[in-house]
């Protein structure tokens, strides 16, 4: 239910949505009704209604063309690109023309025969898919528009948009500049929230639903998910300051986008990123990273099929090799088990599956999968420089046994004559057993996976709010801890990396530095926030006295 | 990828498979790009998600789209026509490649 609240003029309304675009906007409310009335008339015989749909086609083409001239990014020409190439295709309207054959006016044929198709997409068991139908409707409507001599109402810039669902070509035709927009449907997938992602409009989807008739303004705030109609003196003042605030920060960060990780002193800093698999890398500069340094290889597997199927494998890692193009890339082996369950592989039914069978100890219980993806991995290698961690490590012969299967998996390669590389083998340091007794490990380089190692260590489970303050991140424990695997990789040359969430949040990366560390693998989205921390960072303590 | 050709009277026939490895599945952009070079073809060219079809008509995007393939599915290309073989060698290539190349050149 809205929330109101009673003033001298319109009164508050506060409603709740979903953010797929972050960000703080304040505007005049422009609320979209639904385009569904079209003017009446009178149908014309069959050969002129069928030069009307095609002229409305050929109209709405070229309006898409230009659009798609103006919007510049190739984001939006994407989009837009596939409305024009359905509009091309003579199979999207032959239903449509068959109908007005049979004697139906052309607005009624074209609706049926888009509906037809916009159904066939709304029933997609994938996300991707499901999302199209709105691309269609958009297309749909663009040329019922031409039809019926419509022109779309026009939108000041800088608008707060309230509408059930915005098409992709309408959110380009509106200046943004400082707006938002809020929708009652919608989903995160839909291109109109790509965009809005991609150009840093605020977005809200889901939102209740309300009469907002009488009111003129209205701002979005996706740190509270809400939708503020007729916002009062407290809330537009407190509302404008957070609004200075992270435009500041905004700018402040997107300084570093596009350069070296260097600190204040001049000191460079190796900053990798975190990724699950290819599609992330979509978009993505390689130039803004020094590389990946954790490649989540699980999320990339279907079902326990994937697991036996090297061709697929190396075609994975190797789209992934080819987008950072020389730049280093640490692929973990599966870290299936825990809260990544693969049917038919991981153990079912485990009490606490947080301590049970999973990473390498469930690897090693499958040991042709992992020779599998060893296989792979080792190809991959040849196409640049790959290294290949460990996950869950917890005594040395874990990593002994792997490097064994490694080099079989090698010899093998070697045997068929097929082109591969002998990748570095590291570890995950994320067990408190191994981070203690890390002089034991024959490791080639270290990443330390900061997440379950706290978790692990103050026996406070990751999934828990309850138990946030346990797991403090700079809690002396945590902070003595990683030094002292630093200092071990330091003290035998051995590289040294952190992984974890830890090295994504600003307030942990003077901790991280004052420790030695040289190298962070981050989100993709913390690269610029994570730069900008790193370059206000000045050694204070030159020769890493104690800390904690 | 594999591929392969016979000669049906004076009709030529050629045949391809990959395994389509671009993220997500055969999405709008990819899919663009697939039915504008088969439509540089005069051959006719199909697309199917199983060796024994059902075959789709390779230059609709609407056709195309409609399947809704997915990650990691095995694409097979058919082709009939003076430049069948060309025509199946050049969609596996662009899958294979990731749809890196035939893009900007697809006219």
């Amino acid at each position: 239910m809205a929330a109101t609240r009673e003033g001298d003029t319109a009164a508050v309304v506060c409603l709740r949505g979903i953010p797929v675009s972050p960000g703080l906007a304040r505007g005049r409310l422009v609320v979209l009704a639904d385009e569904r009335r079209l003017p009446s008339r009178v149908r014309g015989s069959a050969g002129e209604e069928s030069s009307r749909m095609r002229a409305a086609i050929a109209a709405a083409s070229a309006e898409l063309a230009a659009l798609m001239e103006r919007a510049g990014d190739g984001e939006a020409q994407a989009i837009l690109a596939f409305q024009v190439a359905m509009l091309a295709d003579p199979v999207v309207s032959e239903r449509a023309f068959a109908a007005i054959e049979a004697g139906d006016a052309a607005e009624h044929a074209w609706r049926t025969a888009m509906d037809l198709q916009i159904s066939g997409y709304h029933e997609a068991d994938d996300l991707y898919f499901r999302a199209r139908a709105s691309d269609l409707r958009d297309m749909r409507d663009r040329v019922l528009r031409k039809l019926g001599g419509a022109t779309a109402p026009a939108i000041p810039p800088g608008s707060i948009v309230v509408a059930a669902d915005l098409p992709p070509s309408r959110f380009l035709e509106i200046a943004w500049e400082g707006g938002g927009l809020a929708l009652t449907q919608g989903s995160p997938n839909s291109h109109v929230a790509m965009l809005a992602r991609s150009r840093g409009v605020p977005m809200l989807i889901g939102i209740e639903q309300a009469d907002l008739r009488g009111h003129t303004e209205a701002l979005i705030d996706t740190d509270n998910a809400v939708l503020v109609v007729s916002p009062d003196g407290e809330l537009a003042v407190d509302f404008a300051s957070r609004q200075q605030r992270a435009e500041i920060a905004r700018a402040e960060a997107q300084r570093y986008v596009n350069a070296p990780a260097m600190t204040a002193s001049g000191e460079r800093v190796q900053l990798l990123i975190n990724v699950a698999d290819g599609s992330e890398l979509e978009g993505l500069d390689p130039a803004g990273c020094d590389g990946i340094g954790l490649v989540r290889s699980e999320l990339a597997l279907r079902d326990a099929a994937d697991l036996a199927d090297e061709a697929k494998q190396y075609a994975a890692y190797r789209r992934i090799l080819q987008w950072a193009n020389g730049l280093p890339v640490t692929m973990r082996t599966f870290d299936a088990g825990g809260d990544k369950p693969i049917a038919g592989y991981t153990v079912d039914g485990e009490a606490n599956p947080f301590l049970g069978t999973r990473g390498v100890r469930l690897s090693l219980l499958h040991p042709e999968v992992l020779s599998t993806q060893l296989r792979a991995l080792a190809r991959a290698a040849a196409l640049g420089p790959l290294k290949i961690m460990v996950p869950m490590v917890t005594s040395p012969r874990e990593l002994d046994r792997v490097r064994v299967l490694l080099e079989g998996a090698v010899a093998g390669l070697r045997k068929e004559g097929l082109e591969h590389a002998v990748p570095e083998l590291g570890m995950m340091v994320e067990v408190p057993a191994a981070a203690l007794a890390i002089d034991l490990f024959d490791a080639d380089f270290l990443s330390i996976g900061s997440n379950d190692l706290i978790q692990y260590l103050t026996a406070a489970s990751r999934d828990s709010s309850a138990l946030a303050l346990l797991q403090d991140p700079l809690q002396p424990a945590v902070l003595r801890l990683i030094h002292q695997v630093v200092e071990h990789a330091h003290a035998h040359s051995i590289p040294v990396s952190l992984c974890g969430d830890m090295a994504s949040d600003v307030r942990c990366i003077p901790a991280l530095l004052d420790m030695g560390l040289r190298s962070l693998s981050v989100a993709p989205a913390a690269l610029a926030r994570v730069k900008s921390a790193i370059a206000r960072y000045r050694a204070a303590r030159p020769n890493g006295e104690q800390i904690a | 990828m594999t591929s392969g050709r016979i000669k049906v009277g004076s009709v030529l026939r050629a045949r391809s498979q990959v395994v389509l490895t671009h993220e997500g599945g055969l999405h709008a952009r990819p899919a663009i790009k697939l039915t504008q070079l088969a439509k540089r073809f005069d051959s006719a060219v199909w697309i199917a998600l199983a060796e024994r079809g059902p075959w789709i008509d390779a230059k609709s995007i609407a056709r195309v789209m409609a399947m809704k393939t997915p990650h990691m599915a095995t694409l097979y290309f058919a082709a009939e026509g003076e430049d069948a073989d060309e025509a199946t060698s050049a969609l596996a290539r662009l899958v294979e490649s990731d749809f890196a190349d035939g893009g900007d050149e697809g006219g």
